[in-house]
């Protein structure tokens, strides 16, 4: 059977084309992955800068001046250069980490072969995204590097202060155009990325795999991929608008009778509220673009390793559509803050309450898929029970938080730090560890090692609520987000301590991911072999050899007969029955 | 198209393997009607997150419009009228190639599809020459809110032009080289839908200036 799909592109020869400049999906979805392993570590770095400049805002290091000359003069680091940690931090983890590795990385390895496709719809635009992304980051990362450094206005880039350029301070000049023209581009390879998940879930699957016989993994980054598409859009747009405010002397977002510095602004007319609501409008979708995957990984190992199917298949889809489709109608939960009508801020906050139904059926669902189940507590398992667990804790606080009268205090406050650290930080990043602990067998052909991976996940573990749930507790009493400095202000001066707890925490916790990382290129060269099969799950990627040849199934169409949850099936021969298997 | 996404949805039973259709898993995945498939799916998505971002600059507009006293409307250069017409008879002219080529009249394709492309060309051409003229008449990108989203709107929709253009242009050449077959058709039908929606866009956009400047 012809198949110009993927036979567009045979398996190539040179070095160039099959590792760098690749058409396979699942080299692009490695080189997505290791783009964000490069990048969490980066964003790691700035956030143990972060921590250890607020309990030691003195301190003299003079690493620091021989990085930012101007930003450490002496050795101390300026509250600018802190603001641009941060922002960098943010911005590093939640684009470069949380909307790569999840969907781009894991989702470009194994959606085809979960689908019994041979390759994505389309090779070519999916190694442009890649490389898109790859020189958003570089754009990203030599902010640094301009004069002024880096920028100050934090992932959510509001104005006037991310609009009025350098004279509001030294990363608003080079820095924040930057900053924009990289996120700019990042939209567009999310785009692209989008195209092709969208077209390949819907036109690509193998015979006898209707939707409802779809992996809750693939469901996941089918609906991630259209928040996406609707969400980048918006946010590319708002972009095109602040560029303009800043290159072109526009005013979108900038008011009349601006006084910055001792100086006033030639703008006039413009709002910067119009900049959050466009930005929240892809905001809050933004963070299930971050969490929905880990969702699907989440749901796909709870039932594996349960020996048991996943309960309420069908409620989990529309869970997941549900989120997806309310996403779009709570953005106004970041701004109750903004002076909004209470009316609206009372219809956001129905709303926002509203996502909490699926949210809620999802976690159930999980609880209800343990329960009872022979549950194998491997690596992989555990991170996703972590996931489980983080997600519930974070998803409380955000009940709080989309209370208008509550969010008035807390806004702004340590709260909404360790809010969305549990939920969109952690619990996504547990999603990644759970997914690289489980499919690295399929991808290398060993198993990482299992006493570093539970080590490893239990300190981490340990360590992230040590770090985040403090935050709370920090933000009911008042303590501000986004200062760099704690210690001058007496109604905190109680607090410090949990600071400096907070801070060995992290310390400590940054220190442990040097296990994860010594376990991943250690067992790609030394971990114990693996079999075909090694978790005795049911998918498509589970038939086929580890790693899987160039065309995935060489050459065949595989025929699904099976849902992908087939577990201690009554009658069965063996515990589970692969989606291949004869109906 | 046997089962629809919809029927998927609903029934969620596997369609019994014989039968062709529309996703839903029943069809070849690497057949060429799965290409097909795709590549129309992957223009609609294409053109799902072109009308977002529009979207997202017209609620801006009418934001921006309704926020402040600084508001004033940008006089329409004359040419645009010209423009519209071009680009909507190019339109037509790419409808009649795709049926030209449809019922196999080769030659009748080229000469409607090359002259699609050129008052594609004419309309960029013209669309240039609205610009100069609003900076003639004291119009810039930062005079006033309403100059600022006429300029952003329509050097959007240009950009987009350009890319149909490239299109076009591309099955131009395959089309004097010969290498019009039957492969190539979806690459004729995806490029003709996406310049009918950029002559819709543009009709839109002319309504948003005329009636709210
Ligand atoms: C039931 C679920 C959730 C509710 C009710 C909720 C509610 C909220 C509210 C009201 C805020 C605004 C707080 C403020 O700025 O004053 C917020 C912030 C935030 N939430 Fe959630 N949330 C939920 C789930 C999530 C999830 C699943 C994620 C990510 C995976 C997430 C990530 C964030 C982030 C990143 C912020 C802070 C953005 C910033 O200001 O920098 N939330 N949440
Ligand atoms: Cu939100």
């Amino acid at each position: 059977m012809s198949s110009p799909v993927v036979a567009a592109h045979g398996a190539p020869k040179g070095f160039i084309r099959r590792y760098i400049f690749s058409l396979d999906h699942k080299v692009i979805g490695i080189q997505y992955y290791f783009l964000a392993v490069f990048s969490v570590f980066l964003g790691m770095a700035l956030s143990v800068l972060m921590r250890f400049h607020l309990v030691y805002p003195d301190a003299k290091v003079s690493l620091f001046e021989k990085l930012w000359p101007t930003g450490a003069p002496g050795g101390i680091m300026t509250p600018e250069l802190y603001l641009s940690l941060m922002t960098m931090h943010g911005t590093i983890m939640v684009f470069f980490v949380l909307t790569t590795a999840p969907q781009s990385g894991f989702g470009n390895y194994f959606l085809p072969i979960q689908i019994g496709a041979e390759d994505m719809a389309f090779p070519v635009l999916n190694m442009l995204s890649f490389w898109t992304t790859f020189l958003a980051l570089v754009v990203m990362v030599a902010a640094f590097f301009v004069p002024g450094g880096a920028p100050l206005s934090g992932w959510t880039a509001y104005p006037p202060l991310s609009a009025v350029g350098q004279l509001s301070g030294p990363g608003e000049g080079l820095g924040q155009t930057f900053w924009i023209i990289s996120i700019a581009i990042f939209c567009g390879a999310s785009l692209m990325g989008a195209i092709n998940f969208i077209a390949t879930t819907i036109d690509l699957r193998a015979r006898g795999l209707s939707l409802m016989r779809m992996p809750l993994t693939c469901w996941s980054w089918l609906v991630t991929a259209i928040l996406g598409l609707l969400g980048f859009a918006v946010l590319l747009a708002a972009g095109v608008l602040l560029l303009l405010d800043r290159l072109a002397g526009t005013s979108f977002f900038l008011p009349a009778g601006l006084l910055v510095n001792d100086q006033i602004l030639n703008h006039k007319g413009g709002s910067p509220l119009l900049w959050q609501h466009l930005f929240w409008f892809f905001g809050h979708p933004e963070v299930y673009i971050a969490i929905l995957p880990g969702m699907g990984v989440a749901s796909q190992l709870l039932s594996t390793f349960s020996r048991k199917p996943i309960f309420g298949y069908r409620a989990m889809v529309y869970a997941i559509l549900g989120i997806g489709f309310l996403g779009f109608f709570v953005w106004g939960h970041h701004m109750f803050m903004s002076g909004m009508n209470p009316y609206s801020a009372f219809a956001f906050s129905v709303l926002t309450m509203s996502i909490g139904v699926p949210s809620a059926i999802k976690t159930f669902n999980w609880i209800g898929t343990l329960w009872g189940g022979r549950i194998r507590f491997t690596t992989a398992m555990l991170f996703a029970l972590g996931f489980v667990s983080l997600f519930v804790t974070g998803g409380i606080s955000g009940i709080f938080l989309g209370q208008p009268a509550l969010d008035l205090y807390f806004h702004d406050t340590y709260f909404v730090v360790g809010h969305f650290h549990m939920i969109m930080g952690v619990a996504a990043i547990f999603g990644m560890f759970a997914g690289t602990f489980y499919w690295f067998p399929k991808v290398t052909g060993r198993f990482m090692n299992e006493t570093l991976g539970k080590i490893h996940f239990y300190l981490t573990f340990l360590g992230v609520y040590a770090i985040f749930t403090p935050m709370h507790y920090l933000g009911i009493s008042g303590n501000p987000r986004r200062y760099a400095d704690f210690t001058n202000f007496d109604f905190l001066g109680k607090l410090l301590p949990i600071h400096t707890f907070m801070t060995h925490a992290a310390f400590f916790t940054a220190a442990v991911q040097l296990i994860f990382v010594f376990n991943l290129f250690w067992s790609i060269k030394k971990g114990k072999p693996a079999p075909m099969n090694p978790w005795d799950a049911t998918t498509l990627e589970w038939t086929v050899p580890s790693p899987p040849p160039h065309d995935n199934f060489a050459g065949k169409h595989p025929v699904v007969n099976h849902g992908p949850y087939e577990y201690s099936v009554p009658g069965a021969a063996r515990d589970f029955i692969m989606q291949s298997d004869p109906a | 198209m046997g089962t629809s996404i919809t029927s998927d949805i609903a029934g969620g039973v596997a369609p019994p393997p014989t039968t062709q259709g529309f996703g839903g898993g029943d069809g070849e995945p690497g057949g060429r009607g799965a290409h097909r498939r795709a590549s129309i799916t992957g223009l609609m998505v294409l053109l799902a997150a072109s009308v977002m971002m529009f979207a997202a600059f017209s609620s801006a507009f009418f934001v921006r419009r309704g926020l402040s006293n600084d508001w004033v409307d940008t006089p329409l250069p004359g040419i645009l009228w010209v423009n519209t017409g071009v680009l909507v008879a190019s339109s037509l002219m790419i409808e009649l190639a795709r049926r030209a080529l449809h019922s196999g009249k080769r030659a009748a394709f080229n000469r409607y599809w090359s002259a699609a492309t050129i008052m594609g060309l004419l309309f960029l051409g013209g669309q240039y020459l609205a610009w100069q003229q609003l900076n003639a008449a004291g119009y810039y990108l930062a005079t006033n809110p309403s100059s600022s989203f006429f300029f952003v709107l329509t050097c959007t929709h240009a950009v987009h032009l350009l890319g149909g253009i490239s299109a076009l242009g591309y099955i131009d050449v395959q089309a004097l080289l010969l290498r019009l077959g039957p492969g190539k058709r979806t690459a004729v039908d995806v490029s003709a839908y996406f310049w009918h929606f950029l002559a819709a866009i543009w009709i839109y956009l002319m309504a948003l200036f005329l009636f709210w400047g």
